[in-house]
Protein backbone atom coordinates (compact mmCIF):
# COMPACT_ATOMS: atom_id res chain seq x y z
CA UNK A 1 0.00 0.00 0.00
CA UNK A 2 1.30 3.26 -0.67
CA UNK A 3 1.61 5.88 2.55
CA UNK A 4 0.48 8.62 0.25
CA UNK A 5 -1.70 8.69 -2.77
CA UNK A 6 -2.79 11.33 -4.67
CA UNK A 7 -5.65 10.20 -7.44
CA UNK A 8 -5.66 12.70 -10.24
CA UNK A 9 -6.67 15.14 -7.56
CA UNK A 10 -7.34 18.97 -8.32
CA UNK A 11 -7.97 22.03 -6.61
CA UNK A 12 -9.03 25.43 -6.65
CA UNK A 13 -9.56 28.11 -3.69
CA UNK A 14 -13.02 29.50 -3.35
CA UNK A 15 -13.04 32.93 -5.01
CA UNK A 16 -10.24 32.28 -7.27
CA UNK A 17 -10.52 31.49 -10.74
CA UNK A 18 -7.77 29.21 -11.67
CA UNK A 19 -6.63 25.76 -10.05
CA UNK A 20 -3.96 25.83 -7.71
CA UNK A 21 -3.67 22.00 -8.25
CA UNK A 22 -4.36 19.92 -10.80
CA UNK A 23 -4.67 16.34 -12.06
CA UNK A 24 -2.17 15.52 -9.73
CA UNK A 25 -1.52 11.97 -9.38
CA UNK A 26 1.30 10.46 -6.97
CA UNK A 27 2.45 7.43 -5.35
CA UNK A 28 4.62 7.98 -2.01
CA UNK A 29 6.63 5.16 -0.06
CA UNK A 30 7.40 4.93 3.32
CA UNK A 31 10.99 5.40 4.68
CA UNK A 32 11.94 8.39 1.93
CA UNK A 33 13.35 11.59 2.35
CA UNK A 34 11.48 13.90 -0.30
CA UNK A 35 12.34 17.31 -1.44
CA UNK A 36 9.24 19.48 -3.04
CA UNK A 37 10.53 22.13 -5.07
CA UNK A 38 8.90 24.31 -7.60
CA UNK A 39 9.13 28.40 -8.03
CA UNK A 40 6.61 30.57 -5.66
CA UNK A 41 3.03 29.89 -5.99
CA UNK A 42 3.39 26.63 -8.12
CA UNK A 43 1.36 24.90 -5.56
CA UNK A 44 3.73 23.53 -2.84
CA UNK A 45 1.58 24.76 0.14
CA UNK A 46 -1.23 23.90 -1.18
CA UNK A 47 -0.13 20.50 -2.18
CA UNK A 48 1.02 19.89 1.56
CA UNK A 49 -2.76 21.57 2.92
CA UNK A 50 -4.17 17.83 1.14
CA UNK A 51 -1.84 16.00 3.18
CA UNK A 52 -3.91 15.85 6.11
CA UNK A 53 -7.02 17.08 5.07
CA UNK A 54 -6.89 20.95 5.25
CA UNK A 55 -7.98 21.00 1.75
CA UNK A 56 -10.72 20.22 1.36
CA UNK A 57 -11.89 20.25 4.61
CA UNK A 58 -10.75 23.43 5.98
CA UNK A 59 -9.79 25.68 3.11
CA UNK A 60 -13.61 26.49 1.15
CA UNK A 61 -13.11 25.76 -2.59
CA UNK A 62 -13.72 22.98 -5.27
CA UNK A 63 -12.15 20.19 -5.78
CA UNK A 64 -11.70 16.60 -8.28
CA UNK A 65 -10.28 13.29 -7.18
CA UNK A 66 -9.43 12.03 -3.82
CA UNK A 67 -6.35 11.72 -1.61
CA UNK A 68 -5.34 8.72 0.51
CA UNK A 69 -3.32 8.67 3.44
CA UNK A 70 -2.32 5.42 4.92
CA UNK A 71 -5.03 4.30 3.31
CA UNK A 72 -7.66 7.00 4.59
CA UNK A 73 -9.60 8.57 2.21
CA UNK A 74 -9.14 12.69 3.43
CA UNK A 75 -12.37 13.91 2.64
CA UNK A 76 -13.70 11.18 5.29
CA UNK A 77 -11.16 11.10 7.85
CA UNK A 78 -10.88 13.47 10.58
CA UNK A 79 -8.23 16.19 10.31
CA UNK A 80 -8.01 14.81 14.34
CA UNK A 81 -7.54 11.19 13.14
CA UNK A 82 -5.31 12.17 9.87
CA UNK A 83 -3.20 14.29 12.63
CA UNK A 84 -1.76 11.04 13.99
CA UNK A 85 -0.41 9.72 11.10
CA UNK A 86 0.97 13.07 9.52
CA UNK A 87 2.77 16.40 10.97
CA UNK A 88 3.09 19.06 9.37
CA UNK A 89 5.32 22.46 10.11
CA UNK A 90 3.98 25.13 8.39
CA UNK A 91 5.72 28.27 6.98
CA UNK A 92 4.83 30.40 9.32
CA UNK A 93 5.01 29.32 12.62
CA UNK A 94 2.94 31.87 14.56
CA UNK A 95 0.02 30.69 12.90
CA UNK A 96 0.22 27.15 14.27
CA UNK A 97 1.50 27.80 18.29
CA UNK A 98 -1.62 28.23 20.56
CA UNK A 99 -0.52 27.85 24.27
CA UNK A 100 0.67 29.73 26.68
CA UNK A 101 4.10 28.58 27.09
CA UNK A 102 6.33 26.82 25.21
CA UNK A 103 6.37 23.65 27.24
CA UNK A 104 2.33 23.56 27.40
CA UNK A 105 2.66 23.91 23.78
CA UNK A 106 5.03 20.31 23.17
CA UNK A 107 2.48 18.87 25.74
CA UNK A 108 -0.85 20.31 24.03
CA UNK A 109 -0.55 17.33 20.97
CA UNK A 110 0.44 14.70 23.07
CA UNK A 111 -2.43 15.46 25.88
CA UNK A 112 -4.78 15.63 23.11
CA UNK A 113 -3.51 11.54 21.76
CA UNK A 114 -3.38 10.55 25.35
CA UNK A 115 -0.02 9.46 25.81
CA UNK A 116 0.70 8.28 29.05
CA UNK A 117 2.89 10.98 31.59
CA UNK A 118 6.06 9.20 31.81
CA UNK A 119 6.10 8.68 27.87
CA UNK A 120 5.47 12.19 27.46
CA UNK A 121 8.12 13.84 29.41
CA UNK A 122 10.31 11.32 27.63
CA UNK A 123 9.60 12.73 24.19
CA UNK A 124 9.43 16.32 25.54
CA UNK A 125 13.25 16.08 27.12
CA UNK A 126 14.18 14.33 23.66
CA UNK A 127 12.91 16.88 21.39
CA UNK A 128 13.74 19.72 23.21
CA UNK A 129 16.96 18.68 23.59
CA UNK A 130 17.37 18.17 19.59
CA UNK A 131 16.18 21.45 18.45
CA UNK A 132 18.04 23.40 21.47
CA UNK A 133 15.61 25.19 22.85
CA UNK A 134 15.55 24.20 27.10
CA UNK A 135 15.82 27.62 27.84
CA UNK A 136 12.96 28.71 26.28
CA UNK A 137 9.82 26.09 27.84
CA UNK A 138 8.78 28.82 30.45
CA UNK A 139 8.66 31.32 28.00
CA UNK A 140 5.45 32.25 25.96
CA UNK A 141 5.67 31.30 22.15
CA UNK A 142 4.81 34.61 21.11
CA UNK A 143 7.44 36.40 22.68
CA UNK A 144 10.22 34.26 20.83
CA UNK A 145 12.09 35.24 17.28
CA UNK A 146 10.76 34.15 14.53
CA UNK A 147 13.49 31.29 14.22
CA UNK A 148 13.16 30.07 17.85
CA UNK A 149 9.43 30.07 17.21
CA UNK A 150 9.81 27.31 14.27
CA UNK A 151 11.78 25.28 16.35
CA UNK A 152 9.21 24.95 19.13
CA UNK A 153 6.82 24.50 15.97
CA UNK A 154 9.21 21.74 14.85
CA UNK A 155 9.79 20.06 18.43
CA UNK A 156 5.74 20.08 19.15
CA UNK A 157 5.63 17.98 15.91
CA UNK A 158 8.07 15.86 16.78
CA UNK A 159 7.18 14.38 19.74
CA UNK A 160 3.77 12.99 17.79
CA UNK A 161 6.21 10.79 15.94
CA UNK A 162 4.12 10.75 12.91
CA UNK A 163 5.04 8.45 10.51
CA UNK A 164 4.67 11.65 7.74
CA UNK A 165 6.55 14.23 8.83
CA UNK A 166 5.65 17.70 6.20
CA UNK A 167 7.71 20.60 6.53
CA UNK A 168 6.92 23.76 4.37
CA UNK A 169 9.94 25.91 4.29
CA UNK A 170 10.77 24.75 8.02
CA UNK A 171 14.26 26.97 7.91
CA UNK A 172 13.13 29.82 6.61
CA UNK A 173 13.63 32.39 9.73
CA UNK A 174 16.82 30.52 10.64
CA UNK A 175 19.92 31.72 10.39
CA UNK A 176 22.64 29.73 7.92
CA UNK A 177 24.37 27.73 10.60
CA UNK A 178 21.36 26.51 12.63
CA UNK A 179 19.23 25.90 9.15
CA UNK A 180 22.24 23.36 8.61
CA UNK A 181 22.16 22.43 11.69
CA UNK A 182 18.20 21.35 11.70
CA UNK A 183 17.99 19.63 8.48
CA UNK A 184 20.89 17.37 9.21
CA UNK A 185 18.76 16.31 12.21
CA UNK A 186 15.85 15.88 10.12
CA UNK A 187 18.00 13.26 8.15
CA UNK A 188 19.21 11.72 10.82
CA UNK A 189 15.73 11.65 12.93
CA UNK A 190 14.54 10.21 9.13
CA UNK A 191 16.84 7.42 8.81
CA UNK A 192 16.12 6.56 13.04
CA UNK A 193 12.49 6.47 12.79
CA UNK A 194 12.17 5.13 9.10
CA UNK A 195 9.82 7.75 8.69
CA UNK A 196 8.71 9.76 5.38
CA UNK A 197 9.66 13.58 5.12
CA UNK A 198 8.66 15.62 2.21
CA UNK A 199 10.29 19.14 2.74
CA UNK A 200 9.79 22.02 0.78
CA UNK A 201 13.22 24.18 1.25
CA UNK A 202 14.76 27.41 -1.10
CA UNK A 203 17.98 26.57 0.26
CA UNK A 204 18.85 24.28 -1.93
CA UNK A 205 22.51 24.06 -1.33
CA UNK A 206 21.73 22.47 2.08
CA UNK A 207 19.13 20.48 1.65
CA UNK A 208 20.08 18.01 -1.75
CA UNK A 209 22.94 16.58 -0.17
CA UNK A 210 20.17 15.29 2.03
CA UNK A 211 16.87 13.68 -0.03
CA UNK A 212 16.41 10.60 -1.79
CA UNK A 213 13.67 11.97 -4.16
CA UNK A 214 12.65 15.03 -5.42
CA UNK A 215 8.74 16.09 -6.36
CA UNK A 216 8.96 18.90 -8.84
CA UNK A 217 6.12 21.69 -9.01
CA UNK A 218 5.09 24.25 -12.05
CA UNK A 219 1.65 26.04 -12.04
CA UNK A 220 -0.23 23.85 -10.18
CA UNK A 221 0.91 20.45 -11.71
CA UNK A 222 3.26 18.10 -10.48
CA UNK A 223 5.86 17.62 -13.51
CA UNK A 224 8.17 14.90 -12.02
CA UNK A 225 8.40 12.81 -9.53
CA UNK A 226 11.55 10.38 -9.13
CA UNK A 227 14.81 9.90 -8.05
CA UNK A 228 17.73 12.82 -6.99
CA UNK A 229 19.95 11.77 -9.57
CA UNK A 230 17.09 11.56 -12.09
CA UNK A 231 15.22 14.68 -11.60
CA UNK A 232 18.55 16.95 -11.42
CA UNK A 233 20.16 15.75 -14.57
CA UNK A 234 16.50 16.51 -16.10
CA UNK A 235 15.83 19.14 -18.38
CA UNK A 236 12.90 20.45 -15.83
CA UNK A 237 14.67 21.10 -12.95
CA UNK A 238 17.29 23.03 -15.41
CA UNK A 239 14.56 24.93 -16.56
CA UNK A 240 12.80 25.72 -13.06
CA UNK A 241 13.74 29.27 -11.87
CA UNK A 242 14.73 28.08 -8.31
CA UNK A 243 17.43 28.70 -6.05
CA UNK A 244 19.85 26.19 -7.69
CA UNK A 245 23.14 26.02 -5.61
CA UNK A 246 26.02 27.41 -7.08
CA UNK A 247 28.10 24.02 -7.80
CA UNK A 248 24.96 22.92 -10.02
CA UNK A 249 24.88 26.68 -11.85
CA UNK A 250 28.88 25.98 -12.45
CA UNK A 251 28.43 22.85 -13.78
CA UNK A 252 25.51 22.83 -15.70
CA UNK A 253 27.12 25.51 -17.75
CA UNK A 254 29.92 23.56 -18.22
CA UNK A 255 27.97 21.28 -19.52
CA UNK A 256 26.28 23.39 -21.66
CA UNK A 257 29.39 24.48 -23.26
CA UNK A 258 30.82 20.53 -23.43
CA UNK A 259 33.63 21.25 -21.43
CA UNK A 260 31.71 19.03 -18.72
CA UNK A 261 30.16 15.13 -19.44
CA UNK A 262 28.45 13.18 -17.25
CA UNK A 263 25.77 13.64 -13.79
CA UNK A 264 25.49 17.29 -12.89
CA UNK A 265 27.42 17.26 -9.08
CA UNK A 266 24.83 19.16 -7.14
CA UNK A 267 26.97 19.73 -3.83
CA UNK A 268 30.54 20.74 -2.99
CA UNK A 269 31.57 17.09 -2.26
CA UNK A 270 29.98 15.74 -5.27
CA UNK A 271 32.24 18.07 -7.28
CA UNK A 272 35.09 17.47 -5.25
CA UNK A 273 35.16 13.88 -5.33
CA UNK A 274 34.19 14.57 -9.22
CA UNK A 275 37.78 16.64 -9.27
CA UNK A 276 39.87 14.34 -7.66
CA UNK A 277 39.57 11.33 -10.12
CA UNK A 278 40.30 13.18 -12.55
CA UNK A 279 43.99 13.67 -11.11
CA UNK B 1 25.83 47.58 -7.25
CA UNK B 2 27.04 51.21 -5.77
CA UNK B 3 24.89 54.13 -5.65
CA UNK B 4 26.43 57.68 -6.08
CA UNK B 5 27.40 58.55 -3.03
CA UNK B 6 27.43 62.37 -2.74
CA UNK B 7 27.37 63.99 0.88
CA UNK B 8 29.52 63.92 3.11
CA UNK B 9 27.54 63.64 6.38
CA UNK B 10 25.58 60.58 6.91
CA UNK B 11 21.82 59.53 6.09
CA UNK B 12 21.97 57.70 8.60
CA UNK B 13 24.26 58.03 12.05
CA UNK B 14 23.87 56.74 15.28
CA UNK B 15 25.64 57.56 17.95
CA UNK B 16 26.34 54.74 21.26
CA UNK B 17 23.03 53.13 20.81
CA UNK B 18 21.78 51.09 23.79
CA UNK B 19 18.55 49.62 23.54
CA UNK B 20 16.73 47.50 26.57
CA UNK B 21 14.02 45.50 26.57
CA UNK B 22 11.28 46.52 29.94
CA UNK B 23 13.17 43.24 31.46
CA UNK B 24 16.29 44.95 31.66
CA UNK B 25 18.40 42.76 28.94
CA UNK B 26 20.54 44.80 26.03
CA UNK B 27 19.78 44.09 22.57
CA UNK B 28 21.89 46.86 21.48
CA UNK B 29 24.92 47.85 23.01
CA UNK B 30 26.81 50.56 21.65
CA UNK B 31 25.71 51.15 18.17
CA UNK B 32 28.13 53.53 15.97
CA UNK B 33 27.13 53.30 12.88
CA UNK B 34 27.10 55.64 9.71
CA UNK B 35 25.29 54.98 6.72
CA UNK B 36 26.00 57.54 3.63
CA UNK B 37 23.50 58.78 0.89
CA UNK B 38 23.26 56.44 -1.92
CA UNK B 39 24.76 52.94 -0.09
CA UNK B 40 23.66 49.91 -0.46
CA UNK B 41 24.45 47.84 2.76
CA UNK B 42 24.12 44.24 4.43
CA UNK B 43 23.60 43.54 8.26
CA UNK B 44 24.14 40.21 9.03
CA UNK B 45 24.05 37.97 12.24
CA UNK B 46 22.47 35.23 14.22
CA UNK B 47 18.95 35.10 15.21
CA UNK B 48 18.54 37.54 18.23
CA UNK B 49 22.05 39.44 17.33
CA UNK B 50 20.21 42.86 17.57
CA UNK B 51 19.98 43.28 13.39
CA UNK B 52 15.91 43.57 13.41
CA UNK B 53 15.93 46.04 16.63
CA UNK B 54 18.70 48.47 15.29
CA UNK B 55 16.43 48.80 12.00
CA UNK B 56 13.47 49.98 14.13
CA UNK B 57 15.41 52.24 15.64
CA UNK B 58 15.72 54.04 12.43
CA UNK B 59 12.60 54.94 11.83
CA UNK B 60 11.67 55.68 15.31
CA UNK B 61 9.53 52.86 16.24
CA UNK B 62 12.21 51.77 19.39
CA UNK B 63 14.17 55.03 20.65
CA UNK B 64 17.21 54.01 21.92
CA UNK B 65 17.52 53.82 25.99
CA UNK B 66 20.79 55.55 25.98
CA UNK B 67 22.51 57.43 22.28
CA UNK B 68 21.75 58.40 19.23
CA UNK B 69 19.62 58.28 16.24
CA UNK B 70 19.83 60.93 13.70
CA UNK B 71 18.00 60.53 10.33
CA UNK B 72 18.88 63.07 7.69
CA UNK B 73 20.56 64.60 10.56
CA UNK B 74 17.23 64.94 12.47
CA UNK B 75 17.29 63.50 16.20
CA UNK B 76 14.68 60.09 15.96
CA UNK B 77 12.99 61.30 19.69
CA UNK B 78 12.49 64.45 18.44
CA UNK B 79 10.37 62.94 15.03
CA UNK B 80 7.17 61.11 15.23
CA UNK B 81 6.72 57.86 13.92
CA UNK B 82 4.77 59.33 11.36
CA UNK B 83 7.15 61.55 10.16
CA UNK B 84 10.11 59.34 10.60
CA UNK B 85 8.23 57.13 8.41
CA UNK B 86 8.36 58.81 5.00
CA UNK B 87 11.84 58.77 5.23
CA UNK B 88 12.68 55.57 6.05
CA UNK B 89 10.12 52.67 4.74
CA UNK B 90 10.48 49.61 6.88
CA UNK B 91 9.72 45.90 4.92
CA UNK B 92 9.65 43.56 7.85
CA UNK B 93 10.63 39.94 7.93
CA UNK B 94 6.95 38.51 7.71
CA UNK B 95 4.52 40.27 5.60
CA UNK B 96 1.80 39.47 7.18
CA UNK B 97 2.27 41.88 9.94
CA UNK B 98 1.90 44.44 7.57
CA UNK B 99 -1.14 43.79 5.51
CA UNK B 100 -4.58 43.73 7.00
CA UNK B 101 -6.75 45.52 3.75
CA UNK B 102 -9.70 43.27 1.97
CA UNK B 103 -8.11 43.38 -1.74
CA UNK B 104 -4.31 44.08 -3.10
CA UNK B 105 -5.43 47.39 -4.47
CA UNK B 106 -6.63 48.49 -0.96
CA UNK B 107 -3.74 47.29 0.64
CA UNK B 108 -1.32 50.03 -1.47
CA UNK B 109 -3.67 52.65 -1.58
CA UNK B 110 -4.02 53.10 1.91
CA UNK B 111 -0.30 52.72 2.27
CA UNK B 112 -0.32 56.18 -0.05
CA UNK B 113 -3.64 57.65 1.87
CA UNK B 114 -1.09 59.74 4.40
CA UNK B 115 1.32 61.34 1.71
CA UNK B 116 -1.01 64.01 1.16
CA UNK B 117 -1.86 62.71 -2.36
CA UNK B 118 -5.10 63.47 -4.40
CA UNK B 119 -7.63 60.27 -5.44
CA UNK B 120 -6.48 60.71 -9.01
CA UNK B 121 -2.41 60.62 -7.99
CA UNK B 122 -3.23 57.49 -5.39
CA UNK B 123 -5.14 55.35 -8.25
CA UNK B 124 -2.12 56.24 -11.04
CA UNK B 125 0.43 55.74 -8.49
CA UNK B 126 -1.22 52.63 -7.28
CA UNK B 127 -2.04 51.21 -10.94
CA UNK B 128 1.70 51.96 -11.92
CA UNK B 129 2.90 49.62 -8.84
CA UNK B 130 0.47 46.73 -9.34
CA UNK B 131 2.39 47.01 -12.81
CA UNK B 132 5.60 47.15 -11.65
CA UNK B 133 5.22 44.47 -9.51
CA UNK B 134 3.82 42.09 -11.59
CA UNK B 135 0.68 42.18 -8.99
CA UNK B 136 -1.91 44.01 -11.40
CA UNK B 137 -3.99 39.80 -12.01
CA UNK B 138 -4.69 39.75 -8.01
CA UNK B 139 -5.63 43.47 -7.89
CA UNK B 140 -8.95 42.27 -6.14
CA UNK B 141 -7.73 39.32 -4.76
CA UNK B 142 -7.51 39.29 -0.54
CA UNK B 143 -3.58 39.51 0.39
CA UNK B 144 -4.67 36.38 2.22
CA UNK B 145 -4.72 34.31 -0.53
CA UNK B 146 -1.78 34.29 -2.27
CA UNK B 147 1.52 32.25 -2.01
CA UNK B 148 4.34 33.08 0.97
CA UNK B 149 6.24 34.33 -1.91
CA UNK B 150 3.91 36.80 -3.58
CA UNK B 151 2.68 37.93 -0.21
CA UNK B 152 6.10 39.12 0.69
CA UNK B 153 6.24 40.80 -3.02
CA UNK B 154 3.15 42.51 -2.10
CA UNK B 155 4.65 44.10 1.83
CA UNK B 156 7.25 44.98 -0.47
CA UNK B 157 5.09 47.18 -3.15
CA UNK B 158 3.16 48.31 -0.09
CA UNK B 159 6.35 50.49 1.07
CA UNK B 160 7.86 51.21 -1.74
CA UNK B 161 5.00 53.08 -3.09
CA UNK B 162 5.68 55.98 -0.99
CA UNK B 163 9.16 56.33 -2.36
CA UNK B 164 11.23 57.17 0.73
CA UNK B 165 14.72 58.14 0.67
CA UNK B 166 15.72 55.22 3.06
CA UNK B 167 14.39 51.72 2.49
CA UNK B 168 15.09 49.13 4.71
CA UNK B 169 14.28 45.04 3.85
CA UNK B 170 14.30 42.61 6.70
CA UNK B 171 14.91 39.46 4.94
CA UNK B 172 13.64 40.15 1.68
CA UNK B 173 15.04 37.05 -0.03
CA UNK B 174 13.33 34.62 2.38
CA UNK B 175 11.12 32.22 0.54
CA UNK B 176 11.55 33.56 -2.74
CA UNK B 177 12.76 31.87 -6.11
CA UNK B 178 15.25 32.77 -8.30
CA UNK B 179 13.01 34.58 -10.34
CA UNK B 180 11.95 37.17 -7.81
CA UNK B 181 15.06 37.48 -6.09
CA UNK B 182 16.21 38.72 -9.28
CA UNK B 183 13.41 40.73 -9.76
CA UNK B 184 14.39 42.09 -6.44
CA UNK B 185 18.21 42.44 -6.94
CA UNK B 186 17.11 45.01 -10.20
CA UNK B 187 14.34 47.03 -8.16
CA UNK B 188 17.39 47.50 -5.74
CA UNK B 189 19.57 48.54 -8.61
CA UNK B 190 16.64 51.00 -10.35
CA UNK B 191 16.35 52.63 -6.61
CA UNK B 192 20.12 52.95 -5.84
CA UNK B 193 20.28 54.47 -9.62
CA UNK B 194 17.77 57.09 -8.21
CA UNK B 195 19.97 57.74 -5.18
CA UNK B 196 17.88 55.83 -2.78
CA UNK B 197 19.97 54.22 0.53
CA UNK B 198 18.97 50.86 1.20
CA UNK B 199 19.51 48.69 4.08
CA UNK B 200 19.13 45.01 4.05
CA UNK B 201 18.57 42.50 6.79
CA UNK B 202 19.67 39.18 5.47
CA UNK B 203 20.86 35.50 6.31
CA UNK B 204 21.24 34.77 2.00
CA UNK B 205 25.07 34.96 2.61
CA UNK B 206 25.03 34.51 -1.66
CA UNK B 207 22.94 36.90 -2.23
CA UNK B 208 25.27 39.57 -0.04
CA UNK B 209 28.48 38.25 -1.77
CA UNK B 210 27.59 38.98 -5.50
CA UNK B 211 25.36 42.05 -4.33
CA UNK B 212 26.14 44.22 -1.58
CA UNK B 213 29.46 45.99 -1.41
CA UNK B 214 29.51 46.85 2.33
CA UNK B 215 28.49 44.46 5.15
CA UNK B 216 27.96 44.90 8.79
CA UNK B 217 28.00 41.81 11.03
CA UNK B 218 26.88 41.73 14.30
CA UNK B 219 27.04 39.23 17.48
CA UNK B 220 25.15 39.76 20.57
CA UNK B 221 23.98 43.22 20.11
CA UNK B 222 27.16 44.62 18.76
CA UNK B 223 29.09 45.57 16.06
CA UNK B 224 31.91 43.00 15.02
CA UNK B 225 32.34 43.79 11.93
CA UNK B 226 31.96 46.34 9.04
CA UNK B 227 34.03 46.43 5.81
CA UNK B 228 33.87 45.47 2.08
CA UNK B 229 31.39 42.45 2.17
CA UNK B 230 33.77 40.00 0.69
CA UNK B 231 36.28 40.14 3.19
CA UNK B 232 33.40 40.51 6.31
CA UNK B 233 32.66 37.50 4.95
CA UNK B 234 35.74 35.37 5.13
CA UNK B 235 36.82 32.88 7.68
CA UNK B 236 38.18 35.12 10.04
CA UNK B 237 34.33 36.40 11.37
CA UNK B 238 33.01 33.39 10.53
CA UNK B 239 32.31 32.03 13.76
CA UNK B 240 29.75 30.02 15.94
CA UNK B 241 29.61 33.05 16.96
CA UNK B 242 28.01 34.92 14.16
CA UNK B 243 26.21 31.81 13.11
CA UNK B 244 27.02 32.50 9.75
CA UNK B 245 28.14 29.39 7.39
CA UNK B 246 30.99 30.25 4.92
CA UNK B 247 29.61 31.30 1.23
CA UNK B 248 29.49 28.26 -1.13
CA UNK B 249 32.33 29.35 -3.20
CA UNK B 250 34.68 29.78 -0.50
CA UNK B 251 33.68 26.68 0.77
CA UNK B 252 34.18 25.34 -2.69
CA UNK B 253 37.54 26.77 -2.78
CA UNK B 254 38.81 25.53 0.72
CA UNK B 255 37.77 21.98 -0.28
CA UNK B 256 39.35 22.26 -3.59
CA UNK B 257 42.88 23.20 -1.75
CA UNK B 258 42.43 20.38 0.48
CA UNK B 259 42.57 17.82 -2.11
CA UNK B 260 45.80 19.49 -3.86
CA UNK B 261 43.76 21.90 -6.33
CA UNK B 262 44.78 25.49 -5.68
CA UNK B 263 42.36 27.61 -6.66
CA UNK B 264 43.55 31.66 -6.24
CA UNK B 265 42.31 33.63 -3.55
CA UNK B 266 40.59 36.26 -6.11
CA UNK B 267 38.34 33.70 -7.23
CA UNK B 268 35.37 34.79 -4.91
CA UNK B 269 32.96 35.19 -7.60
CA UNK B 270 30.49 32.27 -9.76
CA UNK B 271 31.40 33.70 -12.96
CA UNK B 272 35.03 33.89 -12.11
CA UNK B 273 34.95 30.19 -10.42
CA UNK B 274 33.26 28.78 -13.47
CA UNK B 275 36.06 30.01 -15.78
CA UNK B 276 38.91 28.72 -13.35
CA UNK B 277 37.34 25.28 -13.51
CA UNK B 278 36.75 25.63 -17.02
CA UNK B 279 40.33 26.03 -17.43
CA UNK B 280 40.97 23.13 -14.96
CA UNK B 281 39.09 20.52 -17.03
CA UNK B 282 40.38 21.51 -20.39
CA UNK B 283 43.99 21.28 -18.65
CA UNK B 284 43.48 17.75 -17.62
CA UNK B 285 41.56 16.95 -20.91
CA UNK B 286 44.83 17.99 -22.52
CA UNK B 287 47.30 15.77 -19.86
CA UNK B 288 44.93 12.57 -20.39
CA UNK B 289 44.27 12.24 -24.01
CA UNK B 290 43.25 8.46 -23.36
CA UNK B 291 39.81 9.69 -21.34
CA UNK B 292 36.39 9.76 -22.61
CA UNK B 293 35.77 12.91 -23.68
Amino acid sequence: MDLINFNNFSYRYKGNEEYALNNITLNIQENKFILLAGETGSGKTSLIRCMNGLIPQFYAGFYKGSVEIAGRDTVKASIADLSTIVGIVFQNPENQLVAMTVENEIAFGMENLGISRDEMIKRMDESVKLMEIEHLLHKAPFELSGGEQQRVALASILVLEPKILILDEPTALLDPYMAKKILNLLKAIQDERDITIIISEHRMDLILPLVNEIILMKDGYVIGYDTKDKIINGEKFKNLKINHPIIYSIFNDLSINKTFRGNIPSSIPEAINYLKDLK
Amino acid sequence: MVGKITEKSPIIFTKDVEYAYSNGTLALKGINLSVFKGELIAIMGKNGAGKTTLIRTFNGLIKPSKGEVLINGKNTRLKSIAELSKNVGIIFQNPMHQLFSNTIEEEIKFSLKNLDLNEEEIQNRTNIILKTFNLDKYRKRSPLNLSGGETKKLAIASIFCRNSDILVFDEPTLGQDSREIAFFTNLVKEELDKGKTIVIVTHNIEFAMENVPRTILMADGRIIADGPTRSVLNKEFLTEKSSLVLPQLYQFNSELLKVGIKCPDDVNSRNKMKSFIENYLKNKINIIPGENY
